[in-house]
Formats: structure tokens, sequence, C-alpha cells
């Protein structure tokens, strides 16, 4: 039986190989697809949409409406994490708190917030890891310049590679990394479920809302030149400011349905103790 | 001088992809999909795609290897066959 589906895969394999034998060579000028479309799009892009970048002007122009349900598919994919795997009801397990200055650790049976605000105790998870300085001290030094980075990659995107999705997945990856160098309970007091869910969904309101926008100044959704008239900039700069707001809502929704899956998938759905 | 990297990456990426199925070892599987992205993310790169080798090295090998690593943690780590 191995062997037939082994036969299967390399019969299958094979055919792939054979129809890749009909493709145009990489790089092809003579190919289809660089005969009819990418010229249209490398000579008209700039006069179309001012953009410099052609990536960006096919990602947030052309292709606007893509992108926007791109960013839709993301939202909903951390409403459905959300809907899957959050779990209310607390299971009922048994709390550690360490004296931070002994190293004693306390054991307390069952569920308790008794020493929650104490300065001295912090509690720990119930599958103890060592305090590991080391991790700490690098990630709290690494998390600001990592943010940095992010943020970098937003707001040049429309000039370089990068872009909302990018800088979005970078900004939540900082988060997840204090998550898992700290614990589950110092991510979730710098960003709350609830803010996560808000952000989630505020990316989206500002992709559209300025689609939107640019409908109600009397143009097609997604139009940004016709922003002009709202802000004090010409056309041209109307479009490139439009593009990046639509990027920092792409990269707001990305970063937190990022950070709300992981705290879920991470902590069972229970956003007590965590990975 | 082109090609020969290109065909070791591909070699590379074959590899880590039949390593990734027949290891036992979940968490081995994990850390094998994030080189496995990381190679992809490469062969992006010498092709000229950028903007899709950024992608892949953030999302690819970046987040998804912590969300496998994130649902790992909650699964016993050998698989039984």
């Amino acid at each position: 039986m191995r062997y037939l589906y082994l036969l299967l895969v390399v019969l299958s394999a094979s055919v792939l190989f054979y129809a890749t034998l009909d493709f145009p060579q990489w790089g092809d000028p003579n190919s289809p697809a660089s005969l009819h479309v990418s010229p249209v799009y490398l000579q008209r892009s700039l006069e179309d949409t001012s953009v410099p970048n052609v990536v960006t002007s096919v990602l947030a122009d052309y292709r606007g409406y893509d992108t926007m349900f791109e960013t839709t598919v993301i939202f909903t994919a951390g409403l459905a994490c959300f809907v899957l795997l959050r779990v209310f009801a607390p299971k009922m397990k048994d709390t550690y708190y360490r004296h931070i200055q002994s190293g004693v650790v306390l054991h307390i049976k069952g569920q308790t917030t008794l020493l929650d605000g104490s300065r001295d105790f912090e509690r720990i998870d119930s599958r103890w890891v060592p305090a590991d300085i080391i991790l700490k001290t690098i990630s709290r030094f690494l998390i600001p310049f990592i943010q940095l980075f992010a943020l970098y990659v937003v707001a040049h995107g429309h000039h370089s590679p990068g872009g909302g999705f990018q800088g979005g997945v970078i900004l939540g990856a900082s988060i997840i990394l204090l998550s898992i160098s700290f614990d589950l309970r110092t991510g979730l007091e710098k960003i709350h479920e609830r803010g996560l869910g808000l952000f989630s969904a505020t990316g989206v309101f500002i992709y559209t809302g300025i689609g939107a926008l640019c409908l109600i100044l009397g143009k097609e959704f997604l139009n940004y030149g016709v922003l002009s008239k709202i802000l004090p900039v010409d056309p041209v700069m109307a479009r490139s400011l439009g593009i990046f707001g639509v990027e920092v809502g792409v990269a707001i929704t990305v970063m937190a349905v990022m950070v709300s899956i992981y705290n879920y998938v991470s902590s069972e759905g229970r956003l007590d103790e965590g990975l | 001088m082109g090609w020969q990297i290109d065909l070791l990456i591909l070699l590379m990426v074959i590899s880590c992809a039949i390593a990734a199925v027949e290891v036992k070892d979940l968490l081995a599987t994990a850390i094998l999909f994030g080189a496995y992205s990381f190679l992809m993310c490469l062969l992006w790169a010498v092709m000229g795609a950028v903007d899709v080798a950024f992608t892949e090295a953030s999302v690819g090998a970046g987040v998804s290897t912590v969300f496998f690593v994130g649902a790992i943690y909650h699964t016993r780590r050998r698989t039984k066959d």
C-alpha cells in the first residue's frame, strides 16, 4: 500500500514537471505576462498613480480592493480564532507565587488573586521555567528597536519593499517576543484583549474609511487624489498620504490579529498563563 | 554563479520539506518549517521578488513558527506512529 502511494506521488510529480516544460523561461521578455500586462503597469503607473514604487501602485491603487479584502480576511481570521479558541470558564488550576528576593515559591491550592498586587511576590506559571535574566534583558533591549524597524517598514513602504502587512507582522512579533520572554500576563498588561479586538477592527475601519471618504468627496472608492480637497496638499501628495493611511490601517489590523492569535493558541484560549 | 546558488538553495528546500514530513518530533517539524520558509525567502530574494521575500521572512519564518511552537506546547511532542 505504501508503495502504491509512493507511485502516485512520483507519477503526479512527473506530470507536474512535464507541465513546467511548457512554461516560458524565467524573465523571458516574450512570455505572455511580459507582453500584455507588465508593460502597461510599468509605463503608466507613474502618470496614473504618481507612486514611485510600481509594487505599491499595484498593491494599494490598481488592486486597492484586493488589499482591502485581504485585510478583512485577516480580521476574519482573528475573529474565527476568538470564536473557536476563546474559553471563558476558568480552569481550576493551582496558583504559584515566587518571593522575588528569596526565590521561595508559594504553591496555593486553587485559583486566587491574593498576592497579585504585591511588590514582594510575582505570579509564575504552573509549568515553571527559571527566571532567565539574560533572555529578559536582551529582549527588553531588542523590542524598542524591533518596533522602530516595524514603524519604518510601514512608513517607508511605498518607496521600498515592505508595507502594512510586513510592518504589522513585525510589530506583532515584538509584542509576542515580550509575551514569550517574560510571560503572557506581561504582554497582556501592555495590550489587553479588548484593546487587541478594538485595534483589529480599527485597522479595517481606517482602510474602508479612507475609501469611503474619497467616495464622499465625489470620486471613485479609494481614488486617493481627491483627498487634496480636505488636506492642504496637492493631489500627488494626497495620493501618497492616502496610501500611507491605508498601510497604517493594514498594519494595525495585522498587528492586533497576530498578537491575539498567539495569545489564544498559547494559552488554550484562557489567557491566564501561556508559553 | 547564479544558478549554482539557486540549485543549492532549492536542494536545501527540498531536503527541509522531506525532513519536516519524516521527522517524528513535532517541535523539530516546526523548526524545519521555519528553515524551509527562510530558504524560500532567500530564493525569492535571488529572483528579485523582494516584497514577497520580506513577507515570507516575517510571516512564514517568523510568526507562523511561533504559532506552531505555541500549539505544540499544548500537545505531546512525539507522534504515536
